[in-house]
């Protein structure tokens, strides 16, 4: 885990907009394998908006996104997690009536893992083996996000983009997700992490891109971040233009 | 045993022998064969609403569509009854895939474009211009294959060949990855499922058991014109009964056919003069009591229902 190493993904001058909104208004930034970045920036600055072109879900209306190499821009998501991206959602989206095993076993089946992770293992580490035959609309908001999370390590990402995980869980729950982020991370998966809270964010990441109104404006050490008066007036809601 | 296994000889293989025994010992044909294929066609819609999400109110297009494309090959080509109801099979294929970008809509959008669709083919078919091919509204008559007990055996067939396949959806991963795209179609895009794909197959799998039901009516009746096979009764009992068993399950639209249409049946024959009425109230009740059909009295408690 050298940050150093080539990047597993690169986006550059990212452009999307709804209608005449520009949500990504010329993003660029890099993450490597092993290494966990982080994304802030106010409500509507474009962080989630950068993870759903990421994963697939929107396509882009400019600039690149590239995977190991390869130009991934507007690819379908389900080819995307086959090739080694997967992800999270802010409201967590497990399939309500399946149960916790069958969400997983989907991922398992469709994931496109050369070697799946073995599915009991994965509902132990994530606190979810008592509940495993339960439908996943009997589990609470917490649990559910872990769902989300072993669906996504079911598919063996190698870039994972993790919405907001950490949003309503408590003080043992933050620190063992922590944890269990940081281990995934050594584990040579590259991590970006959207997250509001600024302790969380501290603790895990290497790095974090601070975004305002669709374009980075910081990159760098969040302690270095918060000294930093233009990122100051964005988070205190100052004069300044974006 | 697996589960599969279990499902075929526990379920589909006793309702298959039961109505293929039947015939020989209760005088009504005509009303085990409407058993048949009404046990067929809220399968097709189970297909295609229990495991994706889609509900088909426009079901009949593929039925009336296989109903001609029998007729047709029938009339023009003289071909016998067996492929005459391969040829139904592949106009409510046809049909389908024309009718894949529905597939876009969803919610009630998809159901009034799917019903809008059903009747655009209805249209077509009964269409006065079309006579030398169809007939147009004047109807067919298909003596030169009549044959109610060859079709009735055709009939069990198709329906075989149905409960084979909503067997290996509640049983398999592919049956699994629907339910998950009925779900969340994101989410299961995540789970690397290639989300329009699994609808597309789903929906062509239905339009394909609804045109066959299509084509063994239109051999065991013969005669008929386009508003019979592509009355809306037949969307609406199918749906119907399938919710009333409930979906996703291979036993709800079975219990939900011999339930509902029984009671459909001994309404008509004793009361006929409250008919509406009972079987409106009848419906009401279940949408209000039960909305997710039968088997879920089963599975409220915890019981696994196949």
């Amino acid at each position: 885990m050298s940050p150093e190493s080539a990047p597993i993904l690169s986006v550059s001058k990212l452009v999307k907009r709804f209608g005449g909104f520009y949500a990504l208004d010329g993003l660029s930034f890099h993450v490597s394998s092993g290494e966990i970045l982080g994304l802030v920036g106010p409500n509507g600055s474009g962080k989630t908006t950068a993870i759903n072109v990421i994963s697939g879900l929107y396509a882009p209306d400019g600039g690149e996104v590239v995977l190991e190499g390869a130009s991934i821009g507007g690819v379908a998501s389900h080819k995307l997690v086959h090739r080694g991206i997967n992800r999270t959602f802010q409201v967590p989206k497990p399939f309500l009536s399946l149960t916790v095993r069958q969400n997983v076993e989907v991922a398992l089946a469709y994931g496109g893992a050369a070697s799946a992770p073995a599915l009991a293992d994965l509902l132990d580490e994530y606190r979810l083996a008592e509940v495993a035959d339960r439908p996943a609309a009997d589990l609470n908001n917490a649990q559910q996000k872990m769902l989300d999370l072993v669906r996504a390590l079911a598919t063996r990402p190698r870039l994972l983009l993790l919405d907001e995980l950490a949003a309503g869980l408590n003080p043992a729950e933050l620190d063992w997700i922590a944890e269990r982020i940081k281990t995934l991370a050594q584990s040579g998966i590259a991590i970006i992490v959207v997250e509001h809270l600024m302790g969380f964010i501290e603790h895990i990441t290497d790095r974090v891109i601070v975004l305002n109104a669709g374009k980075e404006i910081f990159d760098g050490k969040l302690a270095v971040a918060v000294k930093v008066p233009q990122v100051i007036e964005v988070f205190l809601g100052g004069e300044h233009a974006a | 045993m697996p589960n599969a296994l279990k499902h075929t000889l526990f379920i589909a293989l006793p309702v298959l022998v039961i109505f293929a025994v039947l015939p020989g010992v209760y005088q009504n044909h005509l009303l085990l064969f409407n058993f048949v294929i009404f046990l067929i066609l809220a399968q097709g819609v189970n297909i295609i609403y229990g495991f994706t999400g889609y509900l088909p109110f426009g079901y009949v297009g593929f039925f009336g569509a296989g109903a001609y494309g029998f007729a047709v090959v029938v009339m023009h080509l003289h071909a016998p009854g067996v492929p005459a109801v391969l040829a139904a099979g592949v106009a409510g294929v046809v049909v389908g895939l024309l009718l894949t970008p529905l597939l876009r809509l969803s919610g009630a959008y998809f159901a009034i474009a799917n019903l809008a669709a059903s009747l655009a083919v209805l249209h077509l078919i009964a269409n006065p211009a079309l006579e030398s091919i169809t007939r147009g509204p004047y109807g067919v008559s298909l003596s030169a294959t009549f044959n109610p007990t060859s079709a009735y055996a055709a009939g069990l067939v198709v329906l075989a060949l149905t409960l084979g396949a909503v067997v290996y959806l509640k049983n398999s991963r592919f049956g699994l990855a629907l339910q998950a795209v009925r779900e969340d179609a994101v989410s299961a895009s995540m789970a690397g499922v290639n989300v329009v794909r699994m609808r597309v197959i789903a929906w062509l799998v239905s339009a394909l058991v609804a045109g066959l039901a299509g084509g063994v009516y239109a051999w065991y009746v013969s005669v008929f014109y386009p508003d019979n096979v592509f009355s809306g009764d037949f969307s609406i009992f199918a749906i119907v009964f399938a919710l009333f068993g409930g979906v996703a399950s291979i036993t709800g639209p079975i219990v939900g056919v011999i339930i509902l249409y029984g009671i459909y049946n001994l309404i008509g024959f004793t009361t006929p003069q409250y008919f509406q009425l009972i079987y409106g109230l009848l419906i009401m009740g279940l949408v209000l009591f039960l909305p997710a059909g039968l088997v879920s009295l089963a599975t409220r408690r915890g019981w696994h229902v196949p």
